[in-house]
């Protein structure tokens, strides 16, 4: 039944202050207020979180697997746009 | 359980701390509601609400467990929380009937949790001003609980009041068959208003104003109503039960007892 009922939600996770939420999982939820309190309990009970996003799961626009070759294979021989041709001049720390 | 006072119990006596009968009463209220919740692990009606539900019965078992070992150490007889969850009988347990009642469908459930939390919420927050400092360090981590489950109850009332014509009706037939056990936890009560004035307690008469306001405003945003009727079913406190106690003891304790300290 609910499968039908319950859109999907893609959950989000932040760890701790100053790290990026990263995606944790989804779940079903019949809204976003719910979404955010099954999140709570499905992602983050033993207390891996400190903020959580939840996103509808077709608000999410994804790259296809088939276009996997055109989208990434023409980056993998490029080794030049990697900033590691650089000679770092002498005093510089933090870079 | 005894009733009286933990008097002299070794040599050195124990600054003054509520008496074990009081810290018994949420102890078992938290106990039997857990044993309850956890009723619904696998029967839930979606796997998130599933975890959910599981999720708070394992908070109210843990509030149970720290007061039960509190209540074990106030009366210094050697009685830890597994003597006294598993091994006193139904009319030495003191929660009101609401937390006993069987969990009838998701909506009743809901009304129970919704009702319930409302108060624990409550007797917390007082509790964790209270001058037992062991009582009021359980309280204070367990109002933050409190406050999640009474939020998760409201959420559902909301949905289910607000909902389809039959979900409507599902809930206003749970709050109803729930509500008159409501009454009982904040009956008058002769040890909480003398704790009370002492300022070691907490008297839950005091606490229903604020509860009902805060079940009712819930009500109201669900399109549902606070019901009438002035039936009080009571006796909890005293060991007085409903019938479907002894079923869920027996459940809860067969294991301790056939198997004695027994751990997996």
């Amino acid at each position: 039944m609910s499968e039908h009922d319950w859109p999907l939600w893609e959950v989000f996770v932040r760890a701790r202050r100053g790290l990026a939420h990263l995606h944790a999982g989804s779940l079903h939820a019949p809204d976003a207020h719910l979404a955010l309190r099954n999140a709570r309990d499905l992602f983050t009970r033993r207390g891996e979180g400190v903020s959580l996003w939840v996103v509808p799961a077709d608000a999410v626009t994804a790259s296809s697997p088939d276009e996997k070759d055109p989208f990434f294979d023409p980056a993998a021989d490029k080794p030049y746009r990697h900033p590691t041709f650089f000679a770092l001049p002498e005093g510089v720390e933090h870079l | 359980m005894t009733t009286a006072p933990p008097t002299a119990p070794g040599p050195s006596p124990a600054p003054a701390g509520p008496p074990v009968a009081y810290v018994l009463r949420p102890a078992d209220d938290a106990l039997i509601a857990a044993q309850r919740m956890a009723q619904w692990c696998t029967n839930a009606p979606q796997l998130e609400e599933d975890v959910a539900l599981a999720n708070i019965a394992l908070d109210l078992l843990g509030q149970a467990r720290a007061l039960l070992t509190h209540a074990g150490g106030l009366e210094g007889r050697g009685r830890d929380e597994d003597a006294l969850a598993f091994l006193r009988d139904e009319p030495e347990f003191t929660n009101v009937q609401l937390v006993e009642l069987p969990n009838g469908d998701f909506a009743h459930s809901i009304a129970k949790l919704l009702f319930f939390a409302a108060y624990q919420r409550l007797w917390y927050e007082r509790t964790a001003a209270a001058r037992d400092p062991e009582l009021a360090a359980i309280a204070a981590k367990a109002v933050k609980e409190s406050t999640y489950h009474l939020d998760h109850a409201a959420t559902w009332t909301e949905r289910l009041g607000d909902g389809t014509e039959e979900s409507h009706r599902r809930m206003r037939a749970g709050v109803a068959a729930v509500w008159p056990y409501t009454h009982d936890l904040f009956a008058a009560d002769p040890l909480a208003a003398r704790l009370a004035a002492e300022g070691v307690g907490v008297d839950p008469a005091e606490l229903r104003p604020e509860w009902l306001a805060t079940v009712e405003e819930v009500l109201t945003r669900s399109g549902l109503a606070v019901p009438a009727g002035d039936w009080a079913p009571t006796g909890g406190r005293h060991g007085v039960h409903t019938e479907h106690f002894s079923l869920l003891l027996m459940e809860m304790q067969s294991l301790h007892r056939a198997h004695p300290g027994v751990t997996w």
